[in-house]
């Protein structure tokens, strides 16, 4: 069934396509003397004599070769193998999109879901105002802002990194108010909140300005183990609530061990490591915080072992960042950078030095940077989005009889929140997160246009203005394929999910 | 939570449900939707807005209706046009050190600058060789709202008429007509719309849109679909078929009325991504060409010039960001109305209560 409908859909495409471009109108003002025989080169080429359904055809007998070991989706106008394009962009595009999409996620759900369950305060109101805005707006817009305000701005500022004593206000109090929307509580603990992040942020950004932090990140051990520290906090509430003891014990404790590998750790972190590095020191937090979880208590054992694996998981990313980061004062010495590390444009420097690209960090760093402009666009558009379809899931799952039960028996607010709420709210984001993966590929199009990328989205806009039918045709499928997928691992996955739905048959 | 008394909580629940009751009595449900439509205040300020920019939109520099010579040119208010040069007024408006064709629209007071509210000749200013900026502006959100109303309308006739049929009849109908809603599915519409304004970009807008329209049924049809199958097998369905009323009576008078608010809302949603698709397509270059403007080729012209000139850039993009705000806010406010279950009139109670 599935290949009927990419059949179908190909067909379409195709003759669409082949209708509507004319690879002949490059020659209407050409002057060559031989523009006979060029165009009839081209027509012999092309095949241009065959009416486009017929010629479709040809094309389906190469596309269709896998089911015989003998998949040929053609050559290009410059006889290059479609194939070999499309394997060369589609890693391209993955990096560009996969860091965006998962913060995209993360970001939108926990937001979405604080909103459904603050539903009416002001926090609620001010977010639905913000994702309504962020839905609205056309993506080369954002693009366009944020090159300037963050990019050539940064860059100048980081020329002579002084903060105005206004600023640190203004960005103190918003962060204050950020999270003291977050918290909610009674107006007494609102404010107090508000007070507390406020002035945490502006000591630590006067710090951070004082101690020439911008010109020389690093976290160092006390950063690493502040930020281990928060995350045990928030995974303990999560998923035991802060009252259990040893809840406590697991996530701090996996919280003070991340603190003590700190050193242990730089030894994998040289100069020469490599990916398996990375990997490596994953294995030993999370079996480190899963050990701890393990030892603290016989009873829930279960309970307590996630709590050390997603702590010692969540904090390995600072201890990885703060490696990154102590390169950032070299790379931003390099030639090719010459002090304005934000790029607006591309999607790596060739201009590194050979000992400088061969480095696992200072190469990871130079593709963060140019990460970091194209992910806070595609963050922001799609952010929206799940914010608003989280809030709904939330809102509705919360208003079930099941809830009432759960909160009528006696069981905590938290644990009706968490285990009876969020899960099942979860529940239908299943088919919405596969589809959405699947339909990064057009939203890639614009963005790597802005951007500077050679991923899929180049190879479409080349196709299309080349007037390459094999190159659009191998773009068009693979999107189609991946939309057909996406659609079945959906199915099969909410059967997997929620047990009330199995595929019949 | 734990100072609440159960009794007196019970009693206003009771209370608010008898409000509710009495709010609704005796009203047919259009009256229902209109009044919880007029009574969503985000949703209202955004109605009037709209209404707003799109009769500015389409009285100041007048628009042509017909095609090609065949048609009548409506004369706008406003002074100048896409193809006016005005380089004396673009030198006349000078700032930031010597760029010229400066917005000369002033929202300060006088007694902050000391010249006043005005609009002055050019209130948006002038691009690079002088053309009224205000007047490419309206021209370019007239290509977009176009678009906009095209690509929805016709999005919302055919994905009617394919939903309800696949959800009415079912069966071997439903199957076929599923299949290719698929696929046409599996198709990323932006896809299909840089085929398609690669070719049909520099025909106009109106060819665009419709073959857009053509592309952007899918969702609706599906929605349809579901609605038309559960509201099939209603009560009331039965109970009209037993009077002996015919398919087409049922369809119409039965069952469609009661699926206007999926229709109406999905096809609001439409309208902005439409808008959005419009003005991407025309950013990329296969969208509406020169001489002809759109919102997105505006941009696209004028990002670089954002250090020199940035009014060239801002205006375009707020007035995309507006009108696509604006509908998306009409579409949540219709949802609301249509949505039985939603609870309207926030009490005190249900403030205090996000707070805890």
């Amino acid at each position: 069934m599935m290949l009927v409908i990419v059949f179908g859909a190909s067909f379409l495409a195709y003759n669409l396509q082949a209708y509507s471009s004319n690879p002949l109108s490059g020659f209407a003002e050409s002057t060559a003397v031989n523009k006979e025989f060029l165009m009839a080169k081209v027509i012999r080429d092309l095949q241009l004599d065959v009416p486009p359904p017929i010629r479709y055809f040809s094309w389906l007998r190469g596309a269709l070769g896998f089911l015989w070991g003998d998949f040929n989706l053609g050559l290009n106008r410059e006889d290059i193998p479609v194939i070999d394009l499309l394997a060369q962009a589609i890693p391209v595009t993955i990096k560009l999109v996969i860091s965006a999409t998962i913060l995209a996620i993360v970001l939108g759900i926990s937001v979405g879901m604080i909103t459904a369950i603050r539903q009416y305060s002001r926090f609620d109101y001010v977010m639905t105002f913000i994702s309504f805005l962020l839905f609205s707006l056309p993506i080369f817009w954002v693009a366009v802002l944020l090159k300037e305000f963050m990019a050539i701005r940064f860059n100048d500022f980081l020329v002579n990194p002084q903060i105005s004593t206004l600023t640190i206000i203004i960005a103190s109090l918003f962060l204050g108010l950020v999270l003291a929307g977050f918290a909610g509580g009674t107006r007494l603990q609102f404010f107090l909140v508000l007070a507390g992040g406020a002035v945490f942020t502006a000591v630590t950004v006067t710090f951070m300005e004082f101690s020439n932090w911008f010109l020389e990140p690093s976290l160092g051990i006390f950063g690493v183990s502040f930020l281990a520290l928060c995350n045990a906090a928030i995974v303990i509430l999560l998923i035991s609530g802060l009252e259990s003891k040893k809840g406590r014990i697991a996530g701090l404790g996996t919280a003070v061990a991340i603190t003590a590998l700190y050193y242990p750790l730089q030894l994998l972190m040289s100069a020469d490591a490599s990916f398996i590095n990375v990997v490596a020191i994953f294995s030993i937090t999370i079996s480190t915080g899963l050990a701890i979880g393990y030892a603290v208590s016989p009873i829930d054992r279960r309970v307590y072992t996630r709590i050390g694996l997603f702590t010692a998981f969540l904090s390995t990313f600072p201890l990885i960042i703060d490696r990154y980061l102590r390169e950032f004062s070299d790379y931003l010495a390099s030639d090719a950078v010459n002090g304005r590390p934000v790029p607006t444009i591309g999607q790596g420097k060739d201009l590194l030095t050979t000992k400088q690209s061969e480095n696992f960090w200072i190469s990871g760093l130079d593709t963060a940077l140019h990460l970091i402009l194209p992910t806070i666009a595609l963050t922001l558009i799609s952010f929206a989005g799940y914010v608003r379809f989280a809030r709904g899931s939330l809102l509705e799952v919360l208003n079930m009889d099941y809830i009432r039960t759960a909160r009528a028996k006696g069981l905590t607010e938290r644990t009706v929140i968490v285990r009876h709420g969020m899960r099942n709210a979860l529940l239908p984001l299943t088919t919405i997160l596969v589809n959405d993966f699947a339909g990064l590929l057009g939203g890639a199009i614009i963005t790597e246009g802005v951007f500077g990328w050679k991923g899929m989205g180049q190879l479409f806009n080349d196709a299309i203005r080349g007037y390459d039918m094999n190159l659009f045709m191998g773009v068009f499928v693979l999107g189609a394929f991946l939309t057909v997928i996406a659609n079945l691992v959906a199915d099969l996955l909410y059967g997997v999910v929620d047990p009330r739905i199995r595929i019949r048959k | 939570m734990s100072e609440k008394k159960p009794s007196i909580q019970a009693d206003l629940k009771e209370n608010e449900v008898r409000n509710v009751n009495r709010e609704t009595l005796g009203l047919s449900q259009r009256q229902i939707v209109v009044r919880r439509f007029v009574s969503h205040k985000a949703a209202m300020a955004s109605l009037i807005t709209l209404i707003g920019i799109v009769i500015t939109v389409f009285t100041a520099t007048g628009f042509r209706l017909g095609f090609g010579s065949f048609g009548v040119t409506i004369p706008g208010w406003w002074p100048f046009s896409i193809t006016d040069i005005d380089p004396e007024g673009a030198m006349a408006s000078v700032c930031n050190g010597g760029v010229t064709g400066c917005p000369t629209l002033d929202l300060k007071p006088s007694f902050i600058d000391g010249d006043g509210i005005q609009f002055g000749m050019h209130p948006f200013g002038t691009d690079i060789i002088g053309t009224d900026y205000f007047a490419l502006v309206v021209r370019g959100a007239q290509q977009s709202l176009m678009v906009m109303v095209i690509v929805s309308l016709l999005g919302i006739i055919v994905g009617t008429i394919l939903g309800a049929i696949a959800g009415f009849f079912g069966g071997i109908v439903d199957a076929v007509l599923m299949r290719i809603t698929d696929m046409f599915l599996v198709t990323p519409v932006i896809l299909i719309g840089a085929v398609i304004g690669f070719k049909f970009g520099n025909l106009g807008v109106v060819p665009l849109a419709l073959m857009l329209g053509f592309f952007s049924w899918m969702g609706l049809a599906r929605f349809v679909r579901t609605e038309f199958l559960t509201l099939r097998e209603r009560e009331f369905v039965d109970a009209a078929r037993v009077a002996g009323a015919s398919n087409r009576r049922v369809i119409f008078k039965h069952i469609l009325p009661n699926a206007m608010g999926i229709i109406i809302v999905v096809g609001t949603l439409l309208m902005s991504s439409a808008i959005l698709i419009e003005t991407g397509l025309s950013y990329l270059g296969f969208g509406i060409k020169p001489p002809d403007v759109s919102l997105g080729l505006l941009i696209s012209e004028y990002q670089g010039t954002f250090n020199i000139s940035p009014w060239l850039f801002w205006w375009p993009g707020a007035l995309i960001v507006a009108i696509a705000l604006c509908v998306n806010f009409i579409g949540d406010g219709l949802r609301d109305a249509f949505d039985p279950r939603q609870e309207r009139n926030i009490s005190r109670k249900d403030r205090s209560n996000a707070r805890k």
